[in-house]
């Protein structure tokens, strides 16, 4: 092996790789907080009372993560501005994300809402609290509480999978490291550097996630 | 006669197959005391959560303060509003204080100030004898307490009615006094309550009727001194001799 390594044109770079990392950042903050939401609202969905609106909500969960998220990417991407919808990469590329998490976060919320003891619903609704007074002030927290450590390896795991819409040309993290290695031609610095700080960014993600779970869920339990 | 606040007419009950409460007839006035008593799966919990819709029934009527408990769900607000529960398992909620956890039904559907539901919860949680926990969560009080405050969270809300699924079954057998004197205290004020318990002393210091159940039907009613001292059915003077000769 007479390769000699040389990770200097990296660093010369690191302005283009601190741009990424940031785009990285914003498109999974965003998504996480806007599939949180989404994902929540699959869940009421999916344990409505009406049949129509379950079956509309199974069949997204479904359809979502039985396909490729790439192949979402691109179907939004480059197969939706022949229905009119068109978006620059950034947009799609938050959108699909937004999409995808919501289904597996929807998935991991109903088995935190499923964890509640009926004894907490039937308190409330003996209070005569309306329904879905009983799920916002009652099971929401403690059913979060539940599914936390799960609902923040998918959130670590949503930011990981933002590199694929390096795909799409979304100028995040990847998309800055491929520049940079089609200019150095320095492949294996170049991506040794990107792993190591998707590594460093899934750790303060896991950091900041489990302290605002500690705020947020600082009530004891037995 | 007193003022009828509850009247069960030949109320129908299935859990798929099997029949859980047949032909229940039973009116309880207005300030009266009700026990009820009889071995586990004869339907006496069944029967008082039907009295506030947590369990649908399918034949007969249930009328709660003049409104009829209908089905698909009618009524059930108004009868909710009038009738108190306290379970088995206190059910309160983890993730808020013993003074939020009295606070929240009073805010969201009287929608009354927060000063207003705190006074008023400090107000039962002091006839409770537990206002100085009032800044603690469920799980750093002891089952009586946690029970005590499920109590005062109940009164929170001005029932006219308080139904007790088993309050004391739950609880270790040195906490069960604090929680019967609580409901005694709560009697002497003159609230309608029906209480499923086991707990006979209660029974004769409190009850005007007890009654005993078997096999999801009303087998006998009296008042305490004739139900401990006369009971009428064989069936009940098995289950007395059960329950109080050991």
């Amino acid at each position: 092996m007479n390769y000699t390594f040389d990770f200097t044109p990296i660093f010369q770079a690191w302005g283009l790789l601190a741009q990424g990392a940031w785009a990285t950042v914003y498109i999974s903050a965003i998504s996480m907080a806007l599939g949180l939401v989404f994902g929540i609202v699959l869940t009421a969905l999916r344990m409505a009372p009406l049949a129509p609106l379950r079956a509309f909500a199974i069949g997204y969960i479904e359809l979502v993560r039985n396909t490729p998220f790439l192949v979402q990417v691109f179907f939004i991407y480059f197969g939706m501005p022949e229905l009119g919808l068109r978006l620059n990469a950034m947009e799609a590329a938050i959108l699909t994300m937004t999409l995808n998490c919501s289904a597996y976060i929807a998935e991991i919320v109903r088995s935190g809402v499923e964890s509640i003891r009926p004894g907490q619903i039937e308190a409330g609704k003996a209070l005569g609290l309306s329904t879905p007074d009983v799920y916002r002030f009652i099971v929401f927290r403690p059913a979060i509480r539940a599914v936390y450590p799960s609902l923040c390896s998918q959130f670590v795991l949503m930011m990981l999978n933002t590199s694929l819409v390096a795909s799409i040309s979304a100028q995040e993290l990847t998309y800055a490291a491929q520049m940079i290695d089609n200019r150095t031609f320095r492949s294996f610095e170049v991506y040794f550097v990107l792993g190591a700080i998707y590594l460093v960014l899934s750790q303060l993600f896991s950091v900041g996630l489990s302290m605002i779970g500690r705020v947020y869920f600082s009530y004891p339990t037995k | 006669m007193s003022q009828t606040t509850i009247h069960m007419n030949d109320v129908n009950k299935w859990f798929g197959t099997m029949h859980v409460l047949r032909d229940i007839n039973l009116t309880v006035n207005k300030g009266e005391h009700l026990v009820l008593c009889g071995p586990s799966g004869s339907g006496k919990s069944t029967l008082i959560r039907c009295i506030n819709a947590l369990e649908e029934i399918q034949g007969g009527t249930i009328e709660v303060n003049g409104n009829v408990l209908g089905k698909k769900g009618a009524n059930v607000d108004h009868v909710r509003r009038d009738v108190g529960m306290v379970f088995q398992q206190f059910n309160l909620f983890p993730h808020l204080t013993v003074l939020q956890n009295c606070m929240l039904a009073p805010r969201r559907i009287h929608r009354i100030s927060e000063a207003e539901a705190k006074d008023k919860a400090m107000h039962f949680l002091e006839q409770v004898h537990i206002a100085e926990h009032g800044h603690k969560y469920p799980a750093q009080l002891s089952g009586g307490q946690q029970q005590r405050v499920a109590i005062a969270r109940a009164l929170c809300m001005g029932p006219q009615i308080m139904l007790f699924d088993e309050p004391t079954s739950a609880l270790d057998p040195e906490m069960v006094k604090e929680v019967l004197d609580t409901m005694v205290g709560l009697a002497d004020q003159g609230i309608t309550m029906i209480c499923v318990t086991h707990e006979m002393g209660f029974a004769r210091a409190v009850a005007h009727r007890v009654i005993f159940m078997d096999r999801g039907e009303i087998i006998e009613t009296a008042p305490p001194t004739e139900f401990f001292g006369n009971p009428q059915h064989e069936r009940t003077r098995a289950f007395l001799s059960q329950i109080l000769n050991h």
